[in-house]
């Protein structure tokens, strides 16, 4: 599959790194700045395409394995299209001992994908995270930016409704 | 100057909001616009005051008035009875469990009662967005004080004789690391806020950036002057947008008054921040990944010496410390740190923020003096196991701590102590757990996390976590053989003496943990093929008991037809055909029916 058709609707290859340009003329001179910029890069694009990849090797004159050693390493960057929605669940300790796994096995059986899957329809990604800090209200999962807490199998369910409805 | 009668705080951390306080903030803004009340009544969205278990919560000062678990639609008996007529509104207050009559003040509240809120005495009090709320209550005083009147070699002896030890996990004494940093030679050197508290379980230093940022803006260029850096690292985790945000606003604001930038209060000392987003690697956490990670690279440790007080980052002598540990700096300036010592134990002190977790009554943040036992924590402050259940063993130190079972709750919370009983004081995450907890399914789980976020640099830690991991997987299927526990000690040992980096150094201290205080669990795993707790699910067995009155409903529930018995009679599970699901157990009338 052509990585750019998914992103660029007019198809051709001179605005694919505009947004890429604009990153860049930002941190020009700025020491240490791949990891903000792949961040920005990521954000702008919605994950990680090789193509721009291999243009900000050029432009930042860094070798793209060295690039591609930095992504790989880091959960936060993807080197694949993702859903528009992004779910985070916790699988930290507070919210295994509160029935973690349980709420990740309704989300599965709800969406017919599996932790690190997109649904076919590009609106939701399955991620599971280690801790995100909200410990008070195991278990706890992420959608987007909003966290959502003392989750059972059927809240679970009913919140992942209500983002289907909205689209 | 506004003069507001009322001041009504509503907390706004992470917790409350996506339990709903968004909302109530809303609500309140517009039914008191309604009535006119905005210049009478101020509302104020402050970080997190603790008590998440009983979130959203509202508290309405000067009487401090403690409202829990408010929802939108509580906001019209708010405003109509309290707000307007001085009407309590007692079906939102708290009550201690069993009790009849609620509570008016968060202060008479033992959750609160038995704190001791240092670090956290603004946390729940101030807007952490309006940089005039934490100067009015002596916010960048010590900076003032420390700049002014105080030589840097002062503030390190200070710091050093107030006995302040790192609160990220290490526990290092902070003034001597502050002093390794100010007598390495040169003219550029760095303060580092490590914010990337991976540690699942944990959130003090989460709640601390996004309730009183100031605070710990402040401990930062107080450290810069006294080493002789004039700029500053916040390195915070990718996961937590909410204190990224509130950090960037308070750098603006601090900016914009001259406290943070050049030619501070006049003195001639510069001193500027600069925030670094993690990207998801627990192993950032650690002080040389750490710094890799702000230099672009991948975030993989290195070995020292040389230390990051000599060489850290870009080469330069840098000073990192937690979130939690700067949040300290501030009042040892101003009150003294002979005062600061008088706090905690000997060689332990001041106060330690805990997150308490898991199957507790009351989960939140809570800041105690150190040398506190355990139990004062879990029962005092944390209100006891959930569901009336039988504690089992406390988690402390995240995946590089360990666990004190029920004969360690009295012990001393301080770091030695912790150390001497196979724990960690760690970063200060504590997991309550009960008699339905497996603790080699919890080793599991804490190695599974290790081994998962193990930077692969290292052969111990790379492969050996790997190997312990195996193992543990097939003690947890009902495969455990004779000689995995002896095996698993051995490659813990080995991998604790000779991988890089503190991630595979503590990586095993669970298993050990789990091994020194629940060794016949582990044991019934392997020889019984049974786990005792009834959590893992190969091998669980449901049995009647002789409890059963032959009712047959637990016969009709099963999806696989494994019971049988006759009216009346005791009835059997065929454990060939039964699948654990527990239906059984949950439709048993008689609660004839263990798990275990």
């Amino acid at each position: 599959m052509n990585n750019n058709q998914t992103q660029c609707c007019c198809g051709g290859n001179t605005n694919q790194f505009v947004k890429l340009d604009e990153i860049l003329k930002k941190y020009l001179g700025v020491k240490g700045a791949l990891i903000p910029v792949l961040q920005e890069t990521q954000h702008a694009y919605g994950y990680l395409p090789k193509e721009v990849l291999q243009n900000m090797a050029e432009k930042m004159d860094i070798p793209v394995s060295e690039i591609y050693g930095v992504v790989t390493f880091y959960a936060q960057f993807h080197l694949n299209p993702r859903g528009k929605n992004i779910i985070r669940v916790c699988q930290g300790t507070a919210c295994h001992v509160r029935g973690g796994k349980a709420i990740l096995q309704a989300i599965e059986d709800a969406l017919k994908i599996k932790a690190g899957g997109t649904t076919l329809d590009l609106l939701f990604t399955l991620e599971t995270v280690a801790c995100i800090g909200a410990c008070g209200l195991a278990p706890v999962m992420m959608i987007n930016d909003d966290t959502h807490g003392r989750l059972t199998p059927e809240t679970t369910t009913a919140i992942l409704a209500s983002y289907t409805e909205v689209m | 100057m506004e003069h507001f009668r009322l001041r009504v705080l509503i907390c706004a951390g992470t917790g409350c909001m996506s339990s709903g306080s968004k909302k109530v903030v809303t609500a309140l803004c517009e039914q008191l616009a309604n009535k006119g009340l905005e210049q009478e009544i101020k509302i104020v969205e402050t970080g997190c005051h603790g008590f998440c278990e009983m979130g959203p919560l509202v508290i309405i000062d000067p009487q401090g008035v403690f409202y829990i678990r408010v929802q939108e639609a509580d906001v019209a008996d708010i405003v109509e009875e309290h707000l307007c007529n001085g009407r309590i509104v007692e079906r939102l207050l708290y009550k201690e469990i069993g009790a009849e009559k609620g509570i008016l003040s968060y202060k008479d509240i033992d959750f609160y009662k038995k704190q001791k809120r240092i670090v956290l005495a603004n946390c729940g009090h101030i807007d952490p967005e309006q940089i005039d709320d934490a100067m009015a209550v002596g916010g960048y005083d010590a900076l003032n004080k420390a700049l002014k009147t105080m030589k840097p070699s002062e503030i390190i002896d200070e710091v050093k004789k107030s006995g302040l030890r790192g609160r990220g996990g290490g526990g290092f004494p902070s003034g001597v690391k502050w002093g390794f940093t100010r007598n390495t030679p040169g003219d550029k050197k760095y303060v580092i806020c490590n914010a990337d508290e991976g540690d699942p379980g944990a959130f003090m230093d989460r709640s601390l950036l996004e309730g009183d940022p100031h605070r710990v803006i402040e401990g930062m260029a107080i450290c810069g002057y006294a080493i002789g850096a004039d700029e500053g690292y916040f390195y915070v985790r990718a996961e937590y947008p909410l204190a990224i945000k509130r950090l960037r606003i308070a750098i603006q604001q601090a900016e914009e008054k001259g406290l943070i930038g050049d030619n501070i209060f006049g003195t001639g000392f510069n001193f500027h921040l600069k925030i670094k987003e993690g990207a998801g690697a627990f192993v950032c956490g650690e002080e040389t990944a750490l710094m890799a990670s702000i230099e672009g690279k991948r975030g993989t440790p290195r070995s020292r010496p040389p230390f990051p007080a000599v060489s850290g980052l870009w080469g330069k002598p840098t000073n990192i410390n937690n979130v939690e540990t700067f949040g300290n700096v501030p009042q040892i300036i101003t009150k003294g740190a002979d005062w600061y010592a008088s706090i905690g134990t000997a060689s332990s002190t001041g106060t330690k923020v805990f997150a308490l977790t898991g199957r507790i009554n009351h989960t939140g943040l809570a800041e105690v003096p150190m040398g506190i036992t355990m139990r004062e924590i879990i029962y005092d402050i944390g209100g006891g196991i959930q569901g009336g259940k039988k504690f089992k063993a406390v988690q402390i130190g995240g995946p590089s701590g360990g666990c004190l079972p029920e004969e360690l709750l009295d012990m001393s919370v301080d770091y030695d102590s912790l150390l001497q009983v196979g724990a960690m004081m760690g970063s200060g995450g504590l997991v309550v757990m009960d008699e339905t907890t497996c603790m080699v399914d919890i080793s599991k789980f804490f190695l599974s996390f290790t081994q998962e976020e193990s930077c692969g640099k290292c052969t111990p830690c790379r492969e050996g976590t790997k190997r312990m991991l195996e193992i543990l997987t097939r003690i947890t299927q009902g495969l455990g053989r004779e000689g995995d526990l002896e095996l698993l000690e051995v490659l813990a040992k080995n991998i604790k003496l000779t991988a890089l980096c503190g991630l595979g150094q503590t990586a095993p201290n669970p298993v050990l943990s789990t091994l020194r205080y629940f060794r016949s669990e582990y044991e019934a795993h392997i020889k019984e093929k049974r786990c005792p707790a009834g959590a893992c699910l190969g091998l669980t067995q449901y049995i009647i008991t002789a409890a059963c009155k032959g009712c047959g409903l637990c016969l009709k529930e099963c999806p696989v037809v494994a019971i049988s018995g006759e009216k009346k009679a005791l009835h059997t599970i065929d454990q060939a055909k039964c699948v654990k699901c527990g239906a059984c157990m949950a439709k048993c009338p008689f609660k004839a029916i263990t798990k275990g």
